[in-house]
């Protein structure tokens, strides 16, 4: 049985690498003394609620139901997990924040905390606690996780979305790495459609996917659809060069991008339709699971560097937040806090075989990120990540903009040639002059 | 004796007046007032109230979250000039439009086919309500892959069959999306059409057709004099809900292309929730579902108006 004291547990955050994870009862010691440690203590009969994302792979869902369990044999609360696709997580958070009632704890995407801040319960504490404990919050996860001075949220992990490329194919188009800045891209596209192995990204209402290629595309040329203060300034020369650039591309892409979903890529790779996309690793877990040939001839990459000389990636955020109408605030808080504590996270991320990434500095020892060179990649992503917004604020004006796909469709009207560019812009620029009124 | 002195005492008593309570007790109207009230309390508490609420939000600056301020038609006046919501009233009304007009004409067809002596008419029938049992996500769900991009059961075949060499972008062209939605639709809704026509043939008494078929009537003879006038009721009353229930159809939509390509199949229903609920731009939604609230009246109002016509409903012309 581990030698377990609450001092080690409180102080040590004795099991950063996966290879100390606890199972079975020694976890369930662990989870005991950790409960009786904690900061925060469960009010009286409490019951929680939780509103989760749907699991891409089922492995990280099994490991989240053990912790779970855990923390609810350790404490005497017990936790009902409800799923939803990422999509509608925010719906549902949304009209539980304007009725007063619904899960206590909701597990979201993006900056869903900042469409309502006031509706979050204070999470200060638990950031501070957890930051101090792991070596502290990458950039990104402070500003998602932050409202003014307040932590509205906990960034619990990012899903990376990078480049999923077949390296055959791109090797017979003259590409034996995936190509690192923007004319490289340009150029390896059409080569790779020349020769009957296209590859394509979403330009339709693709809340993940569509977001963040689009996101990237227009960062990675000088682009922004507000400045630091929140004004409007999408209407540049640089997102003229942004659209150019996307409307090339999708020249070169598989016909039917423009229909895509969110899971419309991950189908095409797998099947072979398409040799490049951007994806989270679940494209690779589900072709080490299924098509394993696909899954030995592909790999990740970043995406390329634009003119601006820098990565502009946008990747996808879950942050958990309490809502303030939780009749057991102390006992969301130390769930939240729990499921960050490495004996619990470095197994779950694990678990996970890459999918979600971490926020907290400590966790990027993992082994996970180095027992397949292939996930290497996604580790960084929290690092590398900017925010909803850009330039501006992560919040409520950011996330209505993201959510109504404004940039997805700026792109997407002038790549099917509905609109001309500067009639595509105006849309977008009107649209988020409402927005940021 | 003892029969004079009692009556003799009842007569002295003094005849008593019905109060207002004996008197409400057995008022017909005040009765009927209170078996109204659960009713009528359901009709406000269900029916009126969201509905004033949503008008009354349209009128606000409301986000999700917080109530917000009153702001007059702003809401109005900023839609009046976005091209997204022009384009979701027209295609809404091209929608509804071509989906109604296409569900009436298949499903007065069919129910004119099942009603006369078929084999096996029982079987048809029911096959004929599966789209309709079928749940709307799961049948939006299977046309999503029916008009994948890549993997189109119909570009399948047709390209085995050698007559094209690539995909159909069903989804991803503008015109090609649109249509593509139209026909899940109509699909989705001629059995309700179907059925009811049914049902309401069969109230036509075959005696009107076996007279006309002495005289010599001929069947469209049949059909123009007897089956149109008298089933012209029913159809008014389908076609009103099928126009409503085209006209606010949001699963389909929001299964298939979530409004997409390019907001070309954005209807008002699925960008007012796209607006309220994901932007959680509430009083923008709200005036997004009250602006549809005219064509909706228009809608019943040529139902209302017609079932009022006394020689219509006996098959006449005209009032």
């Amino acid at each position: 049985m581990t030698d377990l004291t609450r001092r080690s547990l409180v102080k040590g955050g004795t099991a950063l690498g996966a290879a100390a994870a606890l199972t079975g009862p020694a976890l369930l010691d662990w989870a005991k003394a950790w409960a009786q440690a904690s900061p925060w203590k469960p009010e009286k009969g409490a019951k929680l609620s939780m509103l989760r994302w749907k699991y891409f792979v089922q492995s990280e869902d099994d490991a989240f139901v053990k912790m779970i369990d855990a923390f609810t044999k350790a404490t005497g609360v017990p936790v009902q997990i409800a799923r939803e696709s990422y999509e509608d997580v925010q719906p549902k958070a949304s009209v539980a924040a304007n009725t007063g009632t619904g899960p206590d704890i909701f597990w979201g995407l993006y900056s869903l905390p900042h469409l309502f801040p006031q509706k979050c319960v204070d999470m200060t504490d638990v950031a501070d606690y957890l930051g101090k404990k792991y070596g502290g919050w990458v950039d990104s996860a402070v500003k998602y996780g932050k409202n003014g001075n307040k932590w509205i949220a906990i960034p619990i992990c990012y899903s990376g979305a990078l480049i999923n490329w077949r390296v055959e194919a791109s090797k017979k188009a003259g590409w034996s790495a995936f190509p690192t800045k923007n004319d490289e891209f340009l150029e390896y596209a059409k080569a790779m459609k020349a020769q009957g192995t296209p590859g394509g990204f979403a330009f339709g209402h693709a809340s993940g996917d569509g977001n963040t290629w689009l996101h990237w595309a227009l960062w990675s040329h000088g682009g922004q659809t507000v400045d630091a203060n929140d004004k409007v300034i999408i209407n540049s020369p640089e997102t003229m060069k942004a659209l150019e650039f996307a409307k090339a591309l999708y020249g070169n892409m598989i016909p039917g991008t423009a229909s895509w979903n969110d899971g419309s890529n991950n189908k095409a790779f797998l099947a072979k339709e398409i040799h490049w996309t951007n994806n989270g690793i679940s494209i690779y877990v589900a072709a080490q699971n299924s098509a394993k040939d696909v899954a030995a001839d592909m790999n990740h990459a970043y995406f390329p560097i634009g003119p601006v000389g820098k990565t502009t990636e946008l990747h996808l955020m879950y942050p958990a937040l309490a809502m303030n109408y939780t009749k057991n605030p102390q006992a969301c808080k130390a769930l939240i806090a729990f499921m960050l504590e490495a004996d619990n996270f470095n197994p779950w991320i694990q678990s996970a075989r890459g999918y979600l990434t971490h926020c907290l500095n400590a966790y990027d020892n993992n082994p996970i990120w180095t027992a397949d060179p292939k996930n290497t990649p996604y580790r960084d992503v929290a690092k590398r990540s900017l925010t909803a917004g850009g330039l501006g604020s992560v919040g409520e004006k950011a996330a209505t903009a993201i959510a109504d796909f404004i940039v997805v469709d700026m792109f997407a009207n002038y790549a099917t040639g509905r609109e001309d560019a500067k009639g595509a812009i105006a849309i977008a620029e009107r649209q988020l002059k409402r927005i940021y009124r | 004796m003892t029969d004079v002195a009692l009556k003799s005492r009842l007569d002295k008593r003094p005849i008593q007046e019905p109060t207002s309570w004996d008197r409400l007790k057995t008022n017909k109207n005040w009765l009927g007032l209170w078996f109204m009230l659960p009713a009528g309390a359901i009709l406000i508490l269900f029916l009126a109230y969201p509905l004033g609420l949503g008008v009354w939000l349209s009128f606000t600056d409301a986000k999700i979250g917080r109530a917000g301020e009153f702001v007059g038609l702003e809401n109005y006046e900023w839609l009046r000039e976005d091209s997204t919501f022009l384009l979701s009233v027209f295609n809404t009304l091209l929608y509804t439009t071509v989906a109604s007009i296409i569900k009436f004409a298949v499903g007065l067809y069919l129910a004119l086919l099942l009603n006369e002596r078929l084999p096996f008419k029982a079987i048809l029938r029911a096959v004929v309500l599966i789209p309709f049992i079928v749940p709307t996500v799961l049948s939006a769900i299977a046309f999503w892959w029916i008009y994948d991009a890549q993997f189109s059961i119909i570009s399948w075949s047709l390209k085995q069959m050698g007559l094209i060499t690539t995909n159909i972008d069903f989804l991803g062209d503008v015109w090609n999306a649109r249509w593509s939605t139209i026909f899940a639709n109509i699909w989705r809704g001629v059995p309700f059409v179907a059925i009811t026509l049914l049902a309401g043939l069969q109230t036509v008494s075959p005696s009107l057709y076996e007279a006309a078929t002495i005289d010599g009537a001929t069947p469209w003879q049949r059909f123009r004099f007897i089956t149109y006038p008298l089933l012209t009721p029913i159809i008014a009353v389908v076609m009103t809900f099928s126009v409503l229930f085209t006209f606010t159809d949001f699963q389909l939509i929001w299964v298939m292309t979530r409004g997409g390509p390019v907001n070309a199949t954005h209807l008002m229903a699925t960008l007012s929730y796209q607006r309220a609920i994901i932007g959680g731009s509430l009083g923008e939604g709200a005036a997004i579902s009250t602006a549809m609230i005219p064509f909706l009246l228009a809608a019943i109002m040529v139902s209302w108006f017609g079932l009022q016509r006394r020689k219509w409903q006996q098959g006449g012309d005209n009032d």
